[in-house]
């Protein structure tokens, strides 16, 4: 049987010629992306600032009411709802979120969940109640600061692993392709004002442990490069390392959108979102570990020499072997 | 690296085999079959986004604990000065800027009254601190100040008290397995599985349930308290059905009895009016209390105060000795019973906000179930095929590793008793997506080492070997994001990181050693002296 071959033998891309322009316009795309998320800021959901959503299925009605209801919500005084169809048309989400400056009423969330509920269940008898999330002003605050602190450590304490078992100037690329991939993700969540909810922060956090995936094995190649290959110049070094696990990158990547995709396409409307998020990730983690992690290497001056003092007697042996042979 | 003794190989498979096994009784429970009786069924827990039900957090108002207790300790110390002997009288008190205040009449029994109010002032229990600070100033003012340690210890009764309440009540309702946690200082969890509808729990767990009967006052004129005046002595309370229009009606603050002392309460109908209908039963001190009250005031009328409002407000006819009494009001059937649950199950003593509630129906979460499981089963089967198509040979081991750790992951989680949530099924997923990358790292590897012109063995060895420390680099940093989302997230991200953690283990277990044996045990027998890679 004729094996699929993605990716030819000994492929020698010169990913690293493009290293500046690439830098640059990572620089300029990380750039727009925080003024985005400052300016136009994001689609905060329910989770994050407080409010109810309630999703309704009309079991008798082909296509959900959605004009009407925004009226029939609208005229309860909180303000104009979110309606959203999911799935199929007679499906819908109505947000809600806190109206400004709330926050000290605990209990407004939950009647604003209860009337909302009420007042659809009045108008169509029809109308079945499949989901109701209701969070008050203090508990968002609460999830977006755990939340936050949840990304912010993961980061920093991958980084800090990387940085002991590799060496400084790993951690550091670690840490600055991490922070890209994060920043340009949330970029894209304030362009397009997608939902940034709790299951986004989960994605992210995946997203992280992916991408890391890709810089460690990266990383992993260049270090062995640096033993093998003394004399070669890093920039050389590297793309042999970018080059000699392209076909890995390609294979895992391919495999991760395969199922990816069948998520997507056929698994549950609920968390469509949360599967975009990681989706959109895996396409930005792989073109930074390349793009963003490796190139730093030279600017942070790495050398062969980075790792002598800490090559152990058992790795002595086999970098002679390797030599040898 | 190849070298597998039959005892290792024994005992590779006995761990295999035992997880993915457990696997099964989950398995023929989502497919609808019988699962044979006799046999032990460790199931995985279906969250509730995907069995459908209610999670509910409930926040007590830690300020009102605090009113409350300078209430208390304002009528205490009235009650206690006042039987002091000999009699210590006191003027101006109040309950302002968090403390009780007042004066003493004769700066002469200052220390008198001090010696009195010790009393009142216990200790705060086990931490040796007080719950009250006292002081005097000016000579005869007193200042009783809550001491934090006091307040705290409060609020943590309250909430033991109020646990204990939610408990009883929703046991009252009839669900199956809810999950009734404290959290933090002034919240409880509540979790209630395979629920239709969540707003009647709701109600009954926001309705504090407290009963009062107090004198009306009729000397005070309705021109005066529509102004707002209200005659010393008195309170204002407005009617709970507003529909009425009824204005608030002034009663006697003190005088009145508490409905906090009763042994039943039951939903019924009026006989004549065949109008919903409370009826309770006092126990035997409240029942002598509330016949003193009815036999002393026969004539006038009373209300009936349900948490601040009034619900009716009868004229007493006769004295009711019997310890029974009626309570009406504009229920329906369905107020009245869940009002004579929450008598029944004692008022709650601190009010409770619901402040987040994640409630999915169980169609949503049947349907949840199904795509997940469609998603699952053809995101895997399309990975088998491309994994076949790129590995040949090595791509059946790849699969069987994909095989056995899906069952595995299922296995575990039904060993230890974790719970599928919706983000978990993703988890799920796309773990069976990222576990393919410890093969295909250590396909291409010995491919790779097979182009150096390395012999098949020696190719293979080296490619496990190689590929080994970045699959376990990789695969901490992912620990490490797992580990941080189950401590910071909340549920269902908890259920998500979970099945991440329990997916990284299986997958290194199945992908790097029960394959490696495989190839093993392949390369022994057969020989081969090329790989088609």
């Amino acid at each position: 049987m004729k094996l699929l071959k993605l990716v030819p033998d000994n492929t020698d891309i010169k990913f690293l010629r493009w290293r500046v322009p690439f830098y640059i316009i990572s620089l300029v795309l990380m750039a727009t992306s925080l003024t985005l998320v400052l300016t136009r800021g994001l689609n905060l959901g329910v989770d994050f600032v407080g409010g109810q959503m309630i999703r309704v299925t009309f079991v008798q009605t082909p296509a959900a009411p959605v004009a009407e209801l925004r009226e029939t919500v609208g005229k309860l005084g909180y303000g104009e709802p979110i309606i959203q169809q999911f799935g199929k048309p007679n499906e819908i989400s109505i947000r809600m979120k806190l109206p400004e400056g709330s926050d000290h009423d605990a209990g407004l969330a939950d009647q604003m969940a209860r009337k909302i509920t009420a007042a659809v269940k009045a108008g169509h008898p029809d109308a079945r109640i499949d989901g109701v999330d209701s969070v008050s002003g203090k508990v968002s605050g609460e999830l977006f600061k755990t939340g936050m602190i949840a990304l912010g450590l993961a980061m920093v304490a991958i980084s800090i692993y990387i940085w002991i078992r590799f060496e400084w100037q790993f951690g550091v690329g670690a840490l600055f392709s991490l922070v890209h991939d994060v920043t340009l993700t949330l970029g894209l969540f304030a362009l397009t004002q997608l939902e940034f909810d709790l299951n986004i922060v989960a994605a992210l956090l995946t997203l992280i442990g992916y991408s890391l995936n890709d810089t460690i094995v990266v990383y992993d190649r260049i270090r062995e490069n640096l033993k093998k290959y003394r004399r070669m110049p890093l920039p050389e070094l590297l793309d042999l390392s970018v080059n000699e696990t392209l076909s890995r990158t390609i294979v895992t990547s391919l495999s991760v959108l395969i199922t990816l995709l069948a998520l997507l396409l056929l698994g549950p409307d609920v968390i469509f979102g949360f599967t975009a998020a990681i989706t959109l990730g895996i396409f930005v983690g792989t073109y930074s570990s390349i793009y963003m992690a490796a190139p730093i290497l030279i600017w942070l001056k790495v050398t062969s020499a980075s790792f002598v003092p800490t090559e152990s007697a058992v790795e002595r042996q086999e970098r002679m072997a390797r030599e040898r042979s | 690296m190849l070298d597998f003794p039959r005892w290792k190989q024994a005992w590779l498979w006995f761990v295999t085999l035992a997880c993915a096994l457990a696997a099964l009784p989950s398995i023929f429970s989502v497919a609808g079959l019988a699962w044979p009786a006799a046999l032990p069924d460790p199931k995985v827990n279906l969250g509730l986004d995907l069995a459908g039900g209610s999670h509910i957090l409930l926040e007590a108002n830690a300020d009102q604990v605090r009113r409350q207790r300078l209430e208390t300790m304002e009528e205490d110390v009235r009650n206690r000065l006042r039987q002091a002997e000999p009699q210590i009288r006191i003027g101006d008190i109040s309950t302002k800027d968090g403390s009780v205040t007042f004066m003493v009449a004769d700066p002469a029994q200052v220390d008198a009254a001090r010696e009195q109010l010790q009393t009142l002032t216990s200790g705060a229990q086990l931490t040796g601190q007080r719950d009250w600070d006292l002081q005097v100033l000016d000579g005869n003012r007193v200042v009783m100040t809550p001491t934090e340690a006091g307040v705290r210890q409060a609020i943590n009764q309250a909430m033991d008290t109020a646990t204990e309440v939610v408990r009883k009540r929703i046991d009252a309702l009839g669900t199956r397995e809810p999950t009734i946690i404290r959290q933090g200082a002034d919240r409880i969890v509540v979790q209630v599985p395979g629920l239709k509808d969540p707003t009647a729990l709701k109600n009954l767990l926001g309705q504090t349930a407290k009963l009062e009967f107090k004198l009306v006052d009729q000397a005070a004129l309705p021109s005066e308290l529509a102004q707002g005046i209200v005659p010393p002595g008195d309170e204002l309370v407005p009617y709970a059905d507003a529909t009425k229009g009824t204005a608030p009606i002034a009663v006697k603050r003190l005088g009145g009895i508490k409905g906090d002392s009763l042994t039943n309460a039951q939903a019924s109908n009026d006989d004549r009016t065949n109008a919903a209908v409370v009826n309770i039963t006092f126990d035997q001190q409240g029942g002598a209390k509330f016949a003193r009250l009815t036999t002393e005031n026969v004539g006038k009328p009373f209300a009936i105060i349900l948490d601040g409002k009034v619900l009716s407000a009868p004229v007493i006819e006769e004295p009711i000795l019997g310890g029974t009494a009626r309570i009406s009001g504009s229920f329906n059937t369905e107020s009245a019973n869940q009002l004579a649950i929450a008598l029944r199950s004692g008022a709650l003593p601190v009010d409770l906000k619901v402040v987040e509630e994640r409630s999915v129906g169980p169609d949503l979460g049947a349907d949840s179930i199904r795509k997940g499981m469609i998603a699952l089963g053809v995101g895997t089967l399309a990975l088998m095929v491309f994994m076949l198509m790129t590995y040949g040979h090595f791509g059946i081991y790849t699969n069987a590793a994909l095989i056995l750790n899906t069952l595995m992951i299922l296995g575990i989680m039904a060993m230890v008793n974790t719970t599928l949530t919706l983000p978990g099924i993703a988890g799920f997923v796309l773990t069976i997506g990222a576990a393919v990358d410890a093969n295909v790292l250590i396909n291409e590897r010995i491919r790779e080492e097979r182009a150096r012109g390395r012999r098949v063995v020696q190719a293979v060895e080296m490619g496990y070997k190689e590929a080994s420390r970045a699959i376990f680099d990789a695969n901490i940093t992912n620990v490490i994001a797992a580990a941080l989302m189950f401590f910071f997230g909340s549920g269902p991200v908890k259920g998500f990181a979970v099945v991440l953690a329990i997916g990284i283990a299986t997958s290194v277990f199945t992908a790097v050693t029960l394959t490696r044996m495989w190839v093993a045990n392949w390369l022994r027998k057969a020989r081969p002296t090329d790989l088609a890679l």
